[in-house]
């Protein structure tokens, strides 16, 4: 299937709106930095694929971008708007916060499906609750993401009886289901047994294709290379090197980042 | 012969019992009615307190984690008959010097609101345990997932904890209110005409002891046995969407 999103190269200096900035980011626990001043910008449309070793920080730094993880400082922009923060790095505003998440949407590596509710009932749930959408637009809708992953028959299962790789692609149903401006991948096939991982990069290469603005963390760098357009490098809480997915996995120019492709290959 | 004497002695518990004059069973009966009442309130009371206890006590400040920490030892540590005694002379001498205060004179407090508030202090410290429990065992990535999609706080309370924590509840809510039907027994000391003391006042009028605590078991244990029934329903509600236990039979 050719990929819009992925045959495009990116131009130096192009006018779509800003999706995510994130300017200077720090974030401790502790004692122990985890990230030690990170900046990142995605416009509408791009695929962003953040790679790294475990403990580089990536799902700490997309964690920072929602708040799930309070920044202990910089900057962080979302379509134009500029997250309050307190001066601890907590976020300001509850309601603008609460907002922004609606437009951001979250798919973990462990789905984190709610468990006492049916697919369907997930995945209607943001969009009933929080954006008070008629249930019966919702439903109608949320059948429609359902079957656009292949779900439709198992509406009405609950998460449990499900395989890993159906869960995820409800969760990937239920972010899509708010309609979201960015999507925030962390590790989605990760927690999948090998022959499942296939069908949600399916999905996700999909979504990449119809110019969904993503920001995905992963270990499959042969993915990563054919869906982003943008590739990441965290070393220690640092971006080693950045850029476009044929010059970073073709040709790195640091040495950890080539001793790390070496190492995941 | 011994037939016909059984069966005269089952002839005179049956009129002792008759819900009509000069049978006692109308008596039992309120006395039970009584009894559930309190059991219900005080449950739900307890259930209340239990909720915000469990918050107070996860996400609540020092302040409030220390008082938590002090009512729910206190009230497990002292045994219940002597709370109830505490609580009840406490309490309405409390009201009536307060009533006193604002010019009213005394004020006679009902018996069921005197049982639910009593018995409802001392479940609360047992369901703020169970609550706590329950929450704790709640998946941190449930509640994560509430949170990423934006879901406000007591929103995610009600559609995500509460829901997700109930099946690890139930059977501690469940002995909790089995506690409380029984617990309401312990009100007679202070002269609340529930089932224990109208059995008391029954036997003692009729020297019938046997006949009528008899009876009164009985129906203590048809309570229990009811309760169960409803209580697995509510399991298997607050279950659902996980997969049997016992495996292949659910
Ligand atoms: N809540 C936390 N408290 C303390 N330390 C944490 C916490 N979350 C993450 N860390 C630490 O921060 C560092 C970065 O973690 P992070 O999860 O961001 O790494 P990652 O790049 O996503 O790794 P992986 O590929 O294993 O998922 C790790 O050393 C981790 O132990
Ligand atoms: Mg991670």
């Amino acid at each position: 299937m050719p990929t819009a999103a992925s045959a495009d190269p990116l131009p130096v200096s192009d006018t779509r709106a800003e999706a995510i900035q994130v300017e200077d980011l720090h974030k401790s626990f502790g004692t122990l930095e985890v990230l030690k001043g990170v900046s990142l910008n995605a416009k509408k449309g791009d695929v962003v694929a953040i790679i790294g070793g475990s403990g580089s920080g990536k799902s700490t730094m997309l964690r920072c971008i929602n708040f799930l993880e309070t920044p202990s400082s910089g900057k962080i922009v979302i379509d134009g708007e500029e997250v309050e923060m307190n001066a601890d790095g907590s976020p300001a505003n509850r309601r603008q916060i609460e907002r922004i998440r609606t437009r951001l949407a979250m798919v973990f590596q462990q789905f984190n499906l709610w468990t006492h509710r049916t697919l369907l009932e997930n995945v209607i749930e943001v969009p009933v609750h929080v954006l008070k959408v008629p249930r019966a637009k919702a439903i109608a809708r949320a059948k429609e993401l359902l079957e656009r992953v292949g779900l439709s028959d198992k509406a009405d299962a609950f998460p449990a009886f499900m395989s890993g790789g159906q869960q995820q692609r409800a969760a990937i149903a239920r972010a899509l289901a708010v309609d979201p401006n960015v999507m925030l991948f962390d590790e989605p096939t990760s927690a999948l047994d090998p022959e499942l991982v296939g069908e949600v990069l399916t999905v996700i290469r999909d979504l990449a294709a119809e110019g969904r603005t993503m920001l995905l963390v992963t270990h499959e760098m042969k993915f990563a290379r054919e869906v982003a357009n943008h590739v990441v490098y965290l070393f220690e809480g640092r971006i080693e090197e950045q850029g476009p997915p044929a010059e970073v996995f073709g040709n790195p120019q640091s040495a950890r980042l080539k001793q790390f492709l070496s190492s995941v290959a | 012969m011994e037939l016909t004497l059984e069966t005269l002695g089952l002839a005179e518990s049956a009129q002792l019992l008759s819900l009509s004059a000069p049978g006692w069973g109308a008596n039992l009966l309120r006395g039970l009615a009584n009894s559930l009442k309190i059991a219900f309130g005080a449950f739900g009371f307890g259930v209340l307190i239990g909720l915000f206890g469990a918050y107070g006590k996860l996400y609540g400040g020092p302040v409030i984690r220390d008082l938590l920490a002090i009512y729910t030892t206190v009230i497990r540590a002292v045994p219940e008959l002597v709370l109830i005694l505490i609580l009840y002379y406490v309490g309405t001498d409390l009201i009536n010097k307060a009533a006193g205060a604002m010019g009213y004179g005394r004020i006679e407090i009902s018996g069921v609101v005197a049982g639910i508030w009593v018995l409802g202090i001392v479940q609360g410290a047992y369901s703020t345990e169970v609550l706590r429990g329950a929450i704790k065992a709640v998946p941190p990535g449930q509640i994560e997932a509430a949170r990423a999609f934006g879901m406000p706080p007591i929103m995610i309370m009600w559609r995500v904890t509460i829901p997700a924590m109930m099946s690890f509840a139930t059977p501690g809510l469940a002995n909790l209110w089995l506690i409380a039907t029984k617990d309401t027994a312990l009100l007679a000391i202070v002269g609340f005409s529930e089932l224990t003391l109208e059995t008391r006042q029954a036997a003692s009028s009729t020297r019938a002891y046997f006949t009528f605590f008899l009876a009164a078991g009985g129906l203590y244990l048809m309570v229990t046995l009811c309760s169960g029934v409803v209580f697995g329903w509510i399991e298997k509600w607050a279950r659902r969407g996980q997969p049997s236990l016992r495996g292949g039979r659910g």
